[in-house]
């Protein structure tokens, strides 16, 4: 794949927190369009990926590529991230603003938008995932699954050329994870570029392109969902879809 | 009922009368009150222009202290210095200092007035407390709430000034008035440096008639602009505690 027709491609990507090496060289590549789920057990490095994409943390080697752009040593991360949203575990709203707020801040600040434009404009996307009714609310009145879609919409805001999905359903209760899935199906149909770390395991099958397993920090095996999911090479990934089906999340 | 025990064995003291003569002459409270509690305003000018000073200058010690990398180090040993050696001197050593110091200097454009310097003193004291609780705020606001401002490309600056003060302001208003209560009753160490306010007034009262029933109403003035403020900081704290239980984390 050259390039160009990557939306985002990672090369021998490496970082250690300390003694600690977290990515041993992480090889990815990510089409336009294309919807890839990392899995792998807690500690595999799939939070630290999506944060060295977004430049969040800098990694120790290696090269990160955006749309043929490298921003691996960008001078200006900020206009990195305002091209890359990210959305966490933990929904990390700014709790003493409304929704409406929260989600037109960034437009406003760094993109330069005026008031009346990313309001009109967040207002659309609030609607848009049902959370029209939720505008003027402050985020602790809301519902885990209503916090978790006003973040997505919030990243959302920012038109970003790719969304990077940090386990947005683990802090959820069991009840609310469904609409929040069903939210970043409608992304994927509507053809936005994701990366998705998840442990929904049913999730990335339905909805994947492209099933990453990382393990010890490295993309151990990549393919298409059925494949990984029925007949893995792998014994290291076999194992953990063992312990998956064993724990009921497939 | 303990002060009760503590009332009854002061008035049934032997030295009573005199006591009661020296310090609780009816006629001489009325007589000295007006010019007291006209001396008083002076003490209210004094602090309520050193708070306003202190809330600004405090804040941006507390942010030069938090600054990151290793770039900026000097700023913040600066900051780290500063507030050591404010905290560390006597405030009425401060103010000496500055009170009969600086006017010395005869530098040209600076004021040369006592009460210039008393509440240059008090601004400087207190900015070191106060410093301290806002960085206390600051490092209060939960890391990933800078994540989440950064991740949609804010500035450092902007994710200080849209996401993390006004979330750490609220959290310190309690310590801060306490704080500013503190700095009430301070006002009247100005006093030693020359200006007249409430306290030396009373003095140049006591020193008139040989009778300390002035220094009662400047006590009874202190206690009475305290008392609001008092009220106001549990109010504060009882709105908080209410605030968490209702809205949980977050």
């Amino acid at each position: 794949m050259s390039e160009e027709a990557a939306a985002l491609r990672l090369e021998g990507v490496r970082k250690s927190f300390g003694p600690v090496e977290v990515l041993r060289g992480v090889d990815l590549d990510v089409s336009e369009h294309e919807v890839v789920c990392l899995i792998g057990a807690s500690g595999s490095g799939k939070s630290t990926l999506l944060r060295c994409i977004n430049l969040l943390e800098r990694i120790n080697a290696g090269r990160i590529v955006l749309h043929g752009e490298e921003i691996t040593h960008a001078k200006n991360v900020n206009t990195v991230r305002r091209r890359v949203g990210i959305v966490f575990q933990a929904f990390n709203l700014f709790p003493h603003m409304t929704v409406l707020r929260n989600v037109t801040l960034a437009p406003r600040e760094v993109l330069g938008k005026s008031r009346a434009e990313a309001e009109a404009e967040a207002t659309a996307l609030l609607d848009r995932f049902g959370l029209a009714d939720r505008r003027d609310e402050y985020p602790d009145r809301l519902s885990g699954g209503q916090q978790q879609r006003v973040a997505i919409v919030r990243a959302l805001a920012m038109r970003p050329e790719l969304m990077l999905l940090d386990e947005v359903t683990s802090a959820l209760d069991p009840e609310l994870v469904a609409e929040v899935l069903s939210v970043i199906r409608e992304l994927a149909e509507a053809g936005m570029t994701m990366v998705i770390a998840t442990h929904e395991m049913s999730f990335a099958r339905d909805t994947a392109d492209r099933v990453c397993f990382l393990d010890a920090g490295k993309i151990l095996e990549q393919g298409p969902p059925e494949e990984i999911f029925t007949q893995p090479r792998e014994e290291r990934t076999r194992q953990f879809l063992d312990r998956v089906i064993a724990a009921g999340r497939l | 009922m303990f002060i009760a025990i503590v009332v009854f064995v002061v008035v049934s003291s032997a030295g009573w009368p005199e006591v009661q003569k020296a310090f609780f002459d009816r006629q001489l409270f009325v007589d000295s009150f007006p010019e007291i509690a006209h001396a008083f305003l002076l003490n209210i000018r004094i602090f309520c222009i050193a708070e306003a000073l202190i809330l600004v200058f405090a804040l941006g010690i507390a942010v030069l202290r938090g600054l990151p990398g290793p770039v900026l180090f000097p700023f913040r040993l600066l900051a780290v210095a500063y507030t050591d050696l404010f905290r560390g001197i006597p405030t009425i050593l401060v103010i000496y200092i500055l009170g009969f110091g600086a006017p010395a200097l005869q530098l040209s454009g600076v004021p040369n007035s006592p009460l210039f310097w008393g509440v240059t003193a008090l601004v400087l004291v207190y900015s070191a407390y106060v410093a301290e609780v806002y960085r206390a705020g600051i490092e209060s606001v939960h890391p990933s709430q800078e994540a989440a401002a950064r991740s949609l490309g804010l500035s450092r600056p902007k994710t200080l000034r849209f996401v993390i003060i006004p979330q750490a302001v609220r959290r310190v208003i309690p310590p801060l008035l306490n704080d500013f209560i503190g700095l009430q009753k301070d006002s009247a160490l100005v006093a030693l440096i020359g200006p007249i306010e409430a306290f030396r007034q009373s003095q140049i009262d006591v020193a008139a008639t040989f009778n300390y029933t002035p220094y009662m109403v400047t006590a009874l003035l202190f206690v009475l602009l305290t008392i609001p403020m008092a009220r106001l900081t549990d109010w504060l704290i009882a709105r908080d505690r209410r605030r968490q239980s209702a809205g949980g984390l977050r």
